[in-house]
């Protein structure tokens, strides 16, 4: 019996410093993980493009970078494209220093920052991407609404409603007593950041009593299933999911009520709920390195906008695609919009 | 044990090899010694980590406000941490499904272990328990395109996600399990006494209501709380079909957000490792994990206290 004892517990503690040994094995490894081969000189890769390329910025243009890098690397696999999350404004300064060769941004660089750049020397050329508009919807059983003002939108979704507007009455004294129901994305998602920009003028400033996914098609199902439900999530995905939802018109500066479309989030006037998005591209690593030149022209080919789409945003209509084109080949620096607001501006006479 | 053995036996004779079979005793040992051991340092590791970053919670948030803020809005600006917001949603759809589980398991039990045939009881039990094994996401889904519309069509005011049709399909989920349980406690009770209790002349439903399930209690009890601890902790169903919107009250018709879908939603998005929103999901997870372990030492207790030993 002692000796059984004995033996017992002896292989219970071997058993156990097996155990820590493998953990402490698992836990070693994991540094040395990634890294592939990147600087391989250039000559024996099939496309003869090597080399890394530094994208920082935006979240929201961020999926369309991760697509574009994906497919890219796919085709050119001695290139290395590392995307960023840092924000328009941390892509931006990193982006002023030189240390990145593009920078995502979901706004126009602004004055401050265009002085940043011009102060290192340097020069960016400003390229839109895409186009991402939000869509306001609700119930297709809801016949008392067809347009609502960006103050009407505020009044529905401020910090201050938390609580306390809970129906359609408290939005418009017209409007029916019906109990509203809100959906709409969660905190992580860009479009919540811009809708809450848009509407509350402040990022992430919500109320927080709603039904908040990140998964747009919850906000489908929630609003689909609703009579008195409104909710908001980006026009992409609005379109696949046209006639179960009725989308809503918004009033913009001008005074016009205004329904979301491809055309109306193009030319601006659907307004304030959609924008251009943007890359930034240094001009001399544009011209110095062959990789950041392929990878930015990988991105405005129009062939590719299939995975803009992709992303959940709307690619570039034809005529301005075209002019995107144009300025990445002439390099023209400078911005467009001279450190001011993409709101209400329209591309394609400023291009 | 201790037999002498000839230095130079022949080869023809056969001899156990004990300095082998002790070795492979001993690795077995250790083998099974080495899989006890991660489950009980898995265990241990979850609890570990679940009481730091809850502590490191409640460093940033003080106690009084988790338990007294009515609205639960931590991602947003206007942060608001009232726990009881999650738990009253997840106590709501609990309850209803206890009210749906505790009926159709217990007479499903009663059903297979007193009236049943043995023939049927052996096709019928296995049935029941394939309800075991459907995945939880497909009732999830079943209850949000199939028993809400449903629903709606007598309920005008019920909306598309809500407590009462996640509850419902919850309780269906947690059936099989409160059957299985309350039928093995119900089949064990010793036919001595369903014997005599027909010997004094009481019929089969008075000898069930009179004899069987109160000797059967400690057991029927045990499956539900069991029942209950899986209904807290069952996170799709409720994710999928009682919506994402937190919101005090029991009020089944709305959306409401339990403790589970909470840790979903923001498992879900690219919350920051080490942010305040990152931590809440340890103080939710905290509590649900104390909600569950009180109820099955709850269980423990009463199985111990009511437990009718029969010979």
């Amino acid at each position: 019996m002692v000796l059984t004892t004995l033996l017992s517990r002896s292989a219970y503690s071997v058993a156990l410093a097996a155990l820590v040994a493998g953990l402490a094995a698992c836990g070693g490894d994991s540094p040395t993980a990634t890294t592939e081969g990147t600087d391989a000189g250039g000559t024996d890769s099939p496309s003869g493009i090597a080399g890394d390329i530094q994208v920082d910025g935006s979240s929201t243009v961020f999926p369309i970078s991760e697509a574009m890098a994906e497919e890219f690397m796919a085709a050119n696999p001695e290139t290395r494209v590392t995307v960023g999350v840092s924000g328009t404004g941390g892509g931006f300064e990193k982006f002023c220093t030189g240390e990145t060769d593009i920078s995502n941004a979901s706004r126009p660089i602004k004055q401050e920052e265009i002085e940043a750049c011009e102060q290192a020397g340097v020069e960016f050329v400003e390229l839109p991407v895409a186009f991402d508009g939000i869509t306001v919807v609700t119930n297709t059983g809801n016949d008392w609404v067809q347009c609502l003002t960006t103050e009407e939108l505020n009044t529905i979704w401020a910090p201050e409603a938390e609580g306390q507007v809970a129906n359609w009455n408290q939005v418009r004294p017209d409007f029916p007593n019906q109990p509203l129901g809100l959906y709409g994305p969660g905190t992580d998602s860009g479009t919540f950041d811009y809708f809450t920009d848009a509407i509350n003028g402040e990022e992430g400033a919500s109320r927080g009593d709603y039904t908040a996914s990140e998964d747009d098609n919850v906000v489908v199902q929630g609003v689909g299933s609703d009579d008195g439900g409104l909710g908001y999530f980006g026009y992409a995905y609005y379109e696949e999911n046209e006639g179960q939802l009725k989308a809503l018109e918004i009033e913009n500066e001008a005074g016009e009520c205004v329904a979301p479309s491809r055309e109306t989030i193009a030319d601006g006037t659907y307004a304030p709920l959609a924008r251009p998005i943007f890359i930034y591209v240094n001009r001399e690593a544009y011209e110095t390195k062959p990789q950041v030149q392929a990878f930015v022209d990988y991105q405005v080919d129009p062939a590719n906008e299939e995975l803009v789409s992709e992303a959940g945003y709307i690619a570039l209509p034809a005529d301005i695609s075209e002019k995107v084109v144009a300025r990445v080949s002439n390099a023209t620096t400078g911005s467009i919009y001279e450190g001011g607001s993409s709101v209400g501006v329209k591309l394609s006479d400023k291009l | 044990m201790t037999a002498e053995v000839p230095p130079q036996s022949s080869a023809s004779l056969w001899r156990p090899n004990r300095q082998r079979s002790k070795q492979i005793q001993n690795l077995v040992v250790v083998i099974t010694g080495a899989f006890a051991a991660i489950s009980i340092l898995t265990t241990l590791g979850i609890v570990a980590t679940l009481m730091f970053e809850t502590f490191e919670f409640f460093r940033e948030v003080p106690f009084w406000n988790f338990l007294t803020d009515r609205r639960w809005t931590p991602l947003f600006s206007s942060k608001q941490f009232g726990i009881f917001v999650l738990i009253s949603a997840t106590v709501l759809t609990s309850v209803i499904a206890i009210l749906v589980a505790l009926p159709l398991g217990l007479l499903a039990a009663i059903c297979l272990s007193e009236y049943a045939q043995p023939k049927t009881r052996r096709i019928l039990k296995p049935v029941l328990e394939i309800l075991a094994g459907i995945p939880s996401v497909v009732f999830g889904y079943f209850a949000l395109l199939t028993v809400t519309p449903f629903l709606q069509s007598f309920i005008p005011n019920l909306q598309g996600f809500n407590a009462l049709s996640a509850g419902l399909i919850l309780g269906i989920s947690i059936t099989p399990l409160v059957a299985s349980l309350s039928e093995d406690a119900i089949y064990s009770v010793p036919q001595s006494l369903r014997d005599g209790s027909y010997a004094l002349g009481a019929t089969r439903r008075e000898t069930i209501t009179a004899v069987v399930l109160p000797a059967a209690l400690s057991g029927i009890v045990a499956s539900l709380i069991l029942a209950v601890s899986r209904a807290i902790g069952e996170t799709m169903i409720v994710t999928l079909a009682a919506g994402q919107n937190p919101t005090l009250g029991l009020n089944p018709f709305v959306p409401v957000m339990t403790m589970t879908a909470y840790i979903v939603q923001v498992s879900l998005g690219d919350t920051p490792v080490g942010s305040l929103a990152f931590k809440t999901i340890f103080a939710v997870g905290m509590t649900l994990f104390l909600m569950t372990l009180v109820l099955n030492l709850f269980s423990f207790w009463f199985v111990r206290r009511f437990r009718e030993k029969y010979e």
